[in-house]
């Protein structure tokens, strides 16, 4: 697996570089809510006593992230002071002063350090292509710049404002060290993260069956099934401690507290609606438009009577809250069960056939994006956790590349509405572009002797987002429909992308089923 | 990789650069009642729209010369009015007569941002693209190399895209010149240089090596064959485009006085603020401006300047290569920089332009005064509220020109041609190692750059003495200037005959 590293890092260090300056040169640019909620948080952990951190609720923007990354919040909160005291008062809402935003981008360029680390660590662990002298056909080189200069990441995290990069960085290294056989570690800083940020929940079955199957049970019966005599209770006692140990860290103090309901209902806020304001590109997103497209058709045909029809309001501009008007509405509940009905089969096959670090890898992908493409009240952001570890397989098999290609730009295009003001339009639009032509030319240079990556209707796909930009943000704007319908842009953009998303994932459990098939194969 | 791809993606990310800069405020951001550049590009629009052309350069009711009256050629004024006409089109607000003075909103700012990137695009970027191609030595990635670190010097950026002005378009220009001569198209470049400088009078600093370039070539192919063919094609080309830039200007002598009474303004002293060349700089220890009439200024300023051109122009005209041409235009930039009348800190950028061009022969060398050249601009950036910008910018520059180019690797006396000064000291000092002698003085520099830079913007300056960083900054940078222009013309008058050791290095 240790691939034949090359003798200097310098390039390594030239990309980190380059692009935490890039990260500098955006600290002027937009931010949204999300600093505004950081802000608050630095403030509440600043000033409050832990027993009080999950009641306050001065600002509307209340804690609901877990205990750990309040924790760091209020470790930045006492650099934030030598910035700018004033941003440490909660009741100043809304405060933005400069020092303030200075503040507040370092902490997220600098904290983005544990990603370069974890970025460095995913990079040893890629298989090197023989005979490739050019350090720009180096897979290593071409999955640095892949994840360090991630579009996504750069505008979500440095321009609309989040601490994903630190977040990502985490799940990367214990990525890493599940490829350099360092399972507890890697246990270790996924407990970690699942209590900095409980999204990453939705991959934890992949975690989970993984450790247990691949870990636990020390060695497999000669013909790949389950070698139950292997089991080693005490590889499960040192994780059980591991896992326990975190929960205990970041939660002990609240079950003293006695807050644990309190916790949990600011962790999962189930008031809100199925989805986002702005329709991640997931499933749901096509069933609402399939529900409006069928009652506009049953109200032409007759078949559905105007008054009975729920005031839908997709007129009202936001469409937060979406009535269903012919197709089942969707609960919660339903969508916990689609998810998990959508994640079970690779887990099942992880259990079944695993395929070393890289089926589990292949499990993770899949779990985020079927958590995305199903989950309830989806944000569009949360497409990064798929398309962030689906590099790493990527840059080592052709299949992956193709499908990489297609979900990365369907899912970095679905980010595009985050930016939308004016000023930062071409900054958008150049760093796509950016991305978007070097993964697709370093791919397919990495599998120049494979033939194609994708086919002629997937690149016509993917070419259909170029008018389609041109038609959402330089066209419709001044038409007139933009008055009457100021949605429908972005319904549009979230309806192509959820297909492309979709095809994605329909895709990698392709790949998983083939791959399992050839697995059957081999012994026989 | 393919190389187009690499080359786009450095474009890229010049222009990603460029549009992150330009978010930042701009000179004069809400400073009535004069306002800045900004607001002086936005008057012209006003002016060139509303005026019939006989009264944009004269003083009437309408066009008060005194508030950022039109100082700068026809061909400025021509793409304030076409600027002008798509602000109409957007918001006829943005330049109605009289009430838009000191007009100032958001969108206005994005319009005002959007025309410098679309100039840099369509003038300045394409020239330095087909000029690394082209007309540069070594493999395809050295090629791009070079592009990327022209791409980001952060002086043109922060000026242009940052401070606000249109210097990418006559030194785009400028560029379309040189590669017009470089690639053998003489009467394109002596085109393409006219329109430069009848977009800005400041490319006259560049005019001597065009001049030169082209005589000597003239001359060389024999006075009294296909030179003079050559000669005659050059000069007309040169008059045909000058009398169509000026032609609105020409019916009436007393137009095209008053337009050269507004480019050369001979009235305002042999320099204002605080300027990194030898008079601002003498300044501090023997105050010119009172010791001597204007008319002594005038003189001693031109005599000094000529002086200094001389040799390098003398060089060139005997010897019309490109790699002379290169070397003295930046001679001849930084000797009317350094000693001409009436001299902007901005003005640099002229100088620093000709250096980017050679910054991959001496790499060490040309990042070492491109860094000086936006160092020496500091005070303006300050006053803008530019800092992190700038300091971005300048590390962004200093460390992709050295890891790209490799500029500290390539030290040996012969790539830093630095054989006469070897020469010169191994009398006394017989064991020298002048490239480590360099070396260390270079990282030295930088870190009282870097030093002065954080003063500045850290530590309030003694209160006897508030102008101290900006003066300290332009002695600082002015020292630099002088010592490249005495490292450049020492390069170029030494030059060996044959290009085989310049080959050799690569």
């Amino acid at each position: 697996m240790a691939a034949s590293m090359p003798e200097s890092w310098s390039w390594f260090f030239a990309l980190a570089f380059g692009v935490s300056l890039l990260k500098c040169l955006l600290i002027n640019t937009y931010h949204s809510t999300d600093f505004e909620v950081h802000r608050n948080w630095l403030a509440v952990t600043h000033s409050l006593p832990v027993s009080q951190w999950y009641l306050e609720e001065t600002s509307e923007w209340t804690l609901d992230y877990p205990p750990l990354f309040a924790w760091f919040e209020y470790g930045l909160s006492h650099i934030a002071k030598y910035f700018d005291k004033e941003m440490l008062v909660v009741q100043h809402l809304n405060h933005a002063t400069p020092a303030t935003i200075l503040f507040q981008r370092l902490s997220v360029i600098c904290t983005d350090i544990v990603f370069i680390y974890a970025v460095k660590e995913c990079c040893k662990c890629v298989k090197g292509v023989k005979g490739s002298k050019d350090l720009l056909g180096k897979p290593s080189f071409v999955l640095a710049v892949l994840l360090l200069w991630n579009f996504g990441l750069l505008i979500v995290d440095h321009i609309h404002f989040q601490y994903n990069g630190f977040l990502f960085g985490v799940l990367l290294l214990s990525v890493a060290r599940h490829f350099q056989g360092r399972h507890l570690e890697g246990a270790l800083l996924f407990a970690l993260l699942l209590n900095l940020k409980h999204i990453y929940l939705y991959i934890a079955p992949a975690y989970g069956i993984f450790l247990l199957r691949s870990f636990c049970f020390t060695r497999d019966s000669p013909d790949g099934s389950l070698n139950w005599r292997s089991f080693s209770l005490f590889r499960l006692a040192a994780l059980g401690i591991i896992v326990c140990f975190v929960f205990a860290l970041s939660f002990g103090p609240f079950i003293l507290l006695d807050q644990i309901p309190q916790v949990l209902s600011r962790l999962f806020p189930f008031k809100r609606g199925l989805c986002h304001a702005y329709w991640a590109p997931n499933f749901w997103a096509l069933y609402n438009v399939a529900d409006k497209s069928l009652s506009i058709l049953g109200v032409k045909l007759k078949l559905l009577d105007v008054d009975s029809l729920p005031k839908a309001s997709m007129t009202g501009g936001l469409v937060q809250e979406f009535q269903h008007s012919v197709l089942p509405s969707v609960s919660p509940l339903v969508t916990l069960i689609c998810t998990l009905i959508s994640v079970l089969p690779a887990v099942f096959s992880l259990w079944l056939r695993p395929s070393g670090v890289r089926g589990f890898l292949r499990c993770v992908v899949i779990c985020a994006l079927g958590s995305f493409m199903f989950g309830w009240h989806v944000h569009e952001k949360a497409i990064l956790m798929a398309i962030l570890p689906l590099s790493l397989l990527a840059v080592e098999s052709k299949e992956d590349a193709g499908i990489f290609m297609i979900l990365a730009t369907t899912g970095h295009f679905s980010l595009f509405p985050l930016l939308f003001t004016a000023a930062e339009l071409p900054i958008k639009i150049l760093l796509m572009l950016m991305f978007t032509l070097y993964s697709f030319t370093s791919l397919k240079m990495l599998f120049r002797h494979e033939g194609m990556l994708i086919s002629i209707p997937e690149a016509a796909y993917l070419t259909g987002l170029v008018p389609l930009e041109m038609f959402c943000e330089f066209v419709y704007p001044w038409t007139t429909w933009q008055q009457a319908f100021p949605f429908i842009p972005l319904l549009v953009m979230s309806v192509y992308c959820a297909l492309g998303v979709s095809y994605s994932f329909i895709r990698l459990y392709v790949s998983l089923l083939r791959a399992e098939n050839t697995g059957k194969e081999k012994p026989q | 990789m393919e190389n187009w791809v690499v080359a786009s993606l450095c474009v890229l990310l010049g222009l990603t650069a460029r549009w992150t800069v330009s978010l930042n405020s701009y000179s004069g951001t809400s400073k009535p009642p004069m306002f800045g550049d900004y607001e002086a590009q936005r008057h012209w629009q006003e002016v060139t729209y509303n005026l019939p052309v006989q009264q944009w350069y004269f003083n009437t009711t309408d066009n008060n010369l005194n508030y950022w009256g039109l100082d700068y050629p026809p061909l400025t004024a021509y793409h304030s009015l076409l600027c002008a006409h798509v602000a109409q089109l957007i918001n006829p607000e943005w330049v109605e007569l009289h009430t838009s003075r000191g007009y100032e909103s958001p969108a206005h700012k994005l319009f005002m941002r959007a025309t410098v990137v679309i100039a840099d695009i369509l003038i300045y970027i394409p020239a330095v693209v087909l000029y690394c191609l082209y007309l540069t030595d070594g493999s395809a990635r050295r090629k791009v190399s070079t592009m990327l670190c022209i791409l980001l010097y952060p002086g043109l950026i922060l000026i242009d895209h940052g401070h606000f002005q249109y210097n990418s378009v006559s030194l785009g220009l400028a560029l379309w010149g040189v590669l017009g001569l470089g690639l053998g198209w003489d009467l394109l470049g002596a085109l393409a240089f006219t329109l430069a400088l009848n977009y800005k009078q400041m490319e006259l600093y560049h005019s001597l090596p065009f001049f030169c370039y082209l005589l000597g070539k003239c001359v060389k192919k024999g006075l009294t064959g296909k030179g003079l063919i050559l000669l005659v094609k050059i000069s007309l080309t040169v008059v045909v485009s000058f009398t169509v830039c000026w032609l609105p200007f020409l019916s009436d002598p007393q137009q095209s006085l008053q337009v050269v009474h507004r480019l050369f303004p001979v009235g305002r002293g042999l320099f204002e603020d605080k300027v990194a060349n030898v008079w601002c700089s003498m300044n501090v220890l023997f105050k010119v401006r009172a010791h001597l009439s204007p008319d002594t200024q005038l003189y001693l300023s031109l005599v000094s300047t000529l002086l200094a051109v001389l040799p390098s122009s003398i060089k060139l005209l005997m010897n019309p290569t490109f790699w002379q041409f290169k070397l003295a235009l930046v001679n001849s930039s930084l000797a009317f920089f350094l000693f001409s009348f009436q001299v902007h800190e901005k003005s640099i950028l002229l100088a620093a332009l000709p250096v980017c061009l050679l910054i991959n022969d001496l790499p060490l060398m040309s990042i070492w005064v491109l860094l000086a050249s936006t160092f020496s601009m500091l005070p303006l950036l300050l006053k803008d509220g530019l800092f992190l910008p700038y300091a971005v910018t300048f590390l962004a520059f200093l460390f992709v020109s050295t890891y790209l180019l490799r500029a500290l690797d390539r030290t040996t006396v012969e790539a830093l041609r630095i054989g006469p000064y070897v020469r010169l000291y191994r009398t006394c000092f017989p064991t020298i190692n002048l490239p480590f002698i360099i070396k260390w003085k270079f990282a030295l520099c930088l870190l009282a750059m870097a030093g002065l830079s954080f003063t500045s913007v850290a530590v309030d300056p003694p209160a006897k003495l508030p102008d101290l960083y900006p003066v300290l900054v332009s002695l600082f940078a002015c020292l630099h200037f002088l010592g490249s222009l005495v490292y450049f013309n020492v390069v170029q008058l030494m030059e060996s005959p044959s290009k085989d050791d310049q080959k050799k290095m690569k």
